[in-house]
């Protein structure tokens, strides 16, 4: 079994530009999902505290029904849901399926910070509440001005450990036919015809994912141990 | 600003009886307190001392009976609750103060956020309070790095930046080591001996008596007997004061 | 009673919503057959991760050699890159390694076919969350109880077994519980080689009947179901288990 060869390891360097650029495309659909979903995850998770009991109601909901779901399946919903126009301003867009599947990633993104959000504000002791209402801070400003920038540490490391679980997701688009670095690394295989290129290729694209989100959970590791919560 | 209701007081408690679900902490209170009074509030663990503290600056509802602090009627549903915790503030056991704020941040902030004073005069009012709870140094620190009589200080610095007339203190020395007890209350007796109004509730008898103009005793969510200090602590009247007094003292 | 179920549902596609699994048996065959092929790789890998998890955690806590690094690596290699591309490797590229079988008609078949490669590396997947779910569950079990055990005479492996380990397990279930409802949603991506799961069927039979939206909707509802039922299970371990006055309440 010839694995390890000088022609298949020229081979597979002639190829890594091409798989280069598509893991370029999952780097960009994480980034687009990492920020659309924390975004939408802050205010949903601010609405599973509120005290209005429908907002807090269909926030719980949300966040329950989205976080439960599998990643693969909330795919297909996008894909196979969403409109593959837009009209806006008198134009025409085609939404390429990659942007379809950024959002279908940013669902599970959001709900995941959802949760994240509430077990931030839930970790910040009563007295700090009651310091501040007893100050005459009304909810709002307590919520915003005391809560929220203590729980900006404590968001951290579970935020950084949600976006290695994104990258490490976003092949998943392959499936539903976008172009990234897994659908790239099938198709040179297959261009190639010969079987022994497969498994110096998936190793190569295995360690291209290692050596991006290894360094993320470490970083992650090192924000927990500074900033455990006094 | 009425400073006194008809009969006196600058606070009143009429009947106020408050349950946690099925638990009745407070059996119907009556209390009266007058303007520079200093009142100690003692009894056993869940005879409702602190509750009664929280009903009065509206931090805990209440379920029955009518509260007043000058002439805001704490019970009103429509109260004014920035009116009330102008006029009352509170220092807490675990002093709570802000720990992503100095320290002169901690004492400034709330009259300039909730009140909307000018940053300059609130800035040098925090200054010389300070000051007068001996940290004049500690102003840029953060409160994780202060010991916890330094904290418990900075925390009745807080509540005496926002020039209140009365101040509650629930139980303020109780999570300190004992050798920074001793600070502690020397910052109280100095607001006391200020002129301020203030209700402690506390677990220090000595500092009761020495300090108190008035002793109230709870029991069981009611008040039991009520004295100067002197008198209450040498002859007790009802016995379950005096049961309590001997375990205590 | 199943005629009557069928009419109800037949009689909603009129209203525009289609539901062939309830009214065509050969649909509804086949949507069991998927529900069935999760369910029993979600209990198959659920017992395999947990055993491995097990192991990789006495390994990490036990020893500091060699065996604690390869550990270390499994871990790392297993959490930090995609699911997706392990299952691939494993079905495509050692797959490709395996020699070939030939079934009862002599045509070449797979020697490990795509259930068990899917169970392979569903298991190694979730296994390395588990080694660390369970190291952290052994490490906030305080040091006292260990110590306590070798001044007793314990050996390090005794003290791990009788004390270390149950109450470990105790801190682990809150962080079990979320890894088994990743793996319980982590089954899908077998779809990507074939296997005959939930989703995979479930696209055959919006493929033929073109009732996507309603397909994707019974297919959230029931991995809400599940992933609801494997919450509730570690849930009762965790009562069954608990122990008064232990760990957080």
């Amino acid at each position: 079994m010839p694995v390890i060869d000088a022609s298949i390891f020229a081979e597979v360097l002639r190829w890594l530009p091409f798989v280069l650029w598509g893991f370029a495309l999952n780097i960009l659909m994480s980034a687009l999902a990492i920020v659309v979903g924390t975004a939408a995850g802050t205010l949903l998770g601010l609405g599973q505290i509120s005290i209005l009991p429908t907002v807090r109601g269909a926030s719980r909901i949300a966040t329950q029904l989205f976080r439960n779901a599998p990643w693969l399946v909330l795919l297909f919903y996008c894909i196979f849901l969403m409109p593959y126009t837009v009209t806006a301003f008198g134009q025409t867009y085609n939404v390429p399926s990659w942007l379809r599947a950024t959002i279908g990633f940013s669902v599970p993104v959001a709900a995941n910070l959802s949760e994240i959000v509430r077990g931030a504000i839930g970790s910040v002791p009563k007295g700090q509440w009651e310091a501040a209402e007893a100050l005459g801070y009304g909810r709002m400003a307590i919520l915003f001005r005391i809560i929220l920038p203590q729980c900006v540490t404590r968001m951290l490391p579970p935020w950084m450990n949600l976006y290695a679980l994104l990258i490490t997701a976003t092949p998943l688009a392959s499936i539903v036919g976008v172009e990234e670095a897994l659908a790239r690394t099938q198709a040179a295989i297959q261009s190639q015809g010969s079987s022994d290129l497969l498994i110096p290729m998936y190793l190569g694209l295995l360690l291209m994912f290692f050596l991006y989100a290894y360094p993320i959970a470490r970083i992650s590791n090192a924000f927990e141990r500074r900033f455990r919560p006094v | 600003m009425n400073a006194e209701t008809r009969n006196g007081s600058l606070i009143t408690l009429k009947g106020v009886r408050k349950s946690f679900g099925t638990f009745e902490v407070l059996r119907g209170v009556d209390l009266a307190i007058a303007k520079g009074e200093v009142v100690a509030i003692i009894g056993p663990s869940g005879s409702g001392k602190s509750t009664i503290l929280r009903t009065i600056n509206g931090l805990t509802p209440v379920n029955a009976g009518q509260i007043r602090v000058g002439d805001i009627t704490v019970t009103d549903p429509k109260v004014d609750k920035v009116a009330l915790r102008h006029r009352v503030g509170m220092v807490f056991q675990q002093y709570n103060l802000f720990p992503h704020k100095t320290v002169l941040e901690n004492v400034a902030m709330a009259p300039i956020q909730v009140l909307k004073e000018t940053r300059k005069e609130v800035e040098e009012r925090a200054r010389n309070l300070l000051a007068d709870m001996r940290l004049p140094d500690k102003a840029a620190a953060y409160p994780g790095e202060l010991s916890g009589g330094q904290q418990q200080r900075v925390a009745i610095a807080r509540a005496l930046c926002m020039q209140p007339e009365v101040i509650l203190f629930d139980e303020v020395t109780a999570a300190l080591d004992p050798e920074m007890v001793k600070e502690v209350l020397n910052a109280v007796k100095k607001v006391a001996e200020g002129g301020m109004t203030c209700i402690l509730v506390t677990h220090e008898m000595r500092f009761a008596r020495e300090a108190a103009n008035r002793v109230y005793f709870t029991d069981k969510g009611v008040i039991v007997e009520d004295g100067e200090p002197k008198a209450f602590f040498a002859n007790p009247q009802d016995p379950r004061t005096k049961e309590f007094l001997d375990k205590v003292l | 009673m199943i005629e009557d179920i069928q009419k109800f549902f037949i009689g909603l596609k009129a209203s525009g919503i289609n539901l062939t699994i309830f009214y065509d048996a050969f649909d509804f065959e086949r949507f069991v057959s998927g529900l069935l092929t999760t369910c029993e790789l979600v209990l198959i890998c659920t017992l395999f991760s947990v055993l491995i998890g097990g192991f990789g955690a006495a390994v990490l806590t036990l020893s500091r050699g060699p065996a604690a690094r390869i550990v270390q690596a499994y871990v790392a290699l297993f959490r930090n890159t995609p699911l997706l591309v392990q299952m691939y490797f494993f079905f495509f590229a050692i797959g490709s390694l395996m020699p070939t079988a030939r079934n009862g008609i002599g045509l070449p078949v797979p020697m490990i076919e795509n259930f068990t490669w899917a169970v392979i590396a569903l298991s190694l997947y979730a296994g390395a969350f588990n080694v660390e779910t369970f190291r952290a569950g052994l490490g906030a079990v305080h040091n006292s109880y260990e110590e306590a055990a070798l001044a007793l005479g314990y050996s390090r492996r005794q003290a791990f077994r009788y004390v270390l380990v149950p109450l470990g397990l105790r801190f682990s279930f809150a962080s079990l519980a979320n890894n088994l409802v990743d793996l319980t949603k982590s089954t899908t991506v077998a779809y990507a080689i074939g296997v005959a799961e939930l989703l995979y069927v479930s696209n055959q039979i919006w493929s033929d009947s073109l009732n996507t939206f309603e397909m994707m909707n019974v297919m959230l509802a029931i991995y809400l179901i599940l992933t609801g039922i494997v919450v509730w299970l570690i849930a009762r371990l965790q009562a069954a288990m608990r122990l008064p006055g232990f760990g957080a309440s």
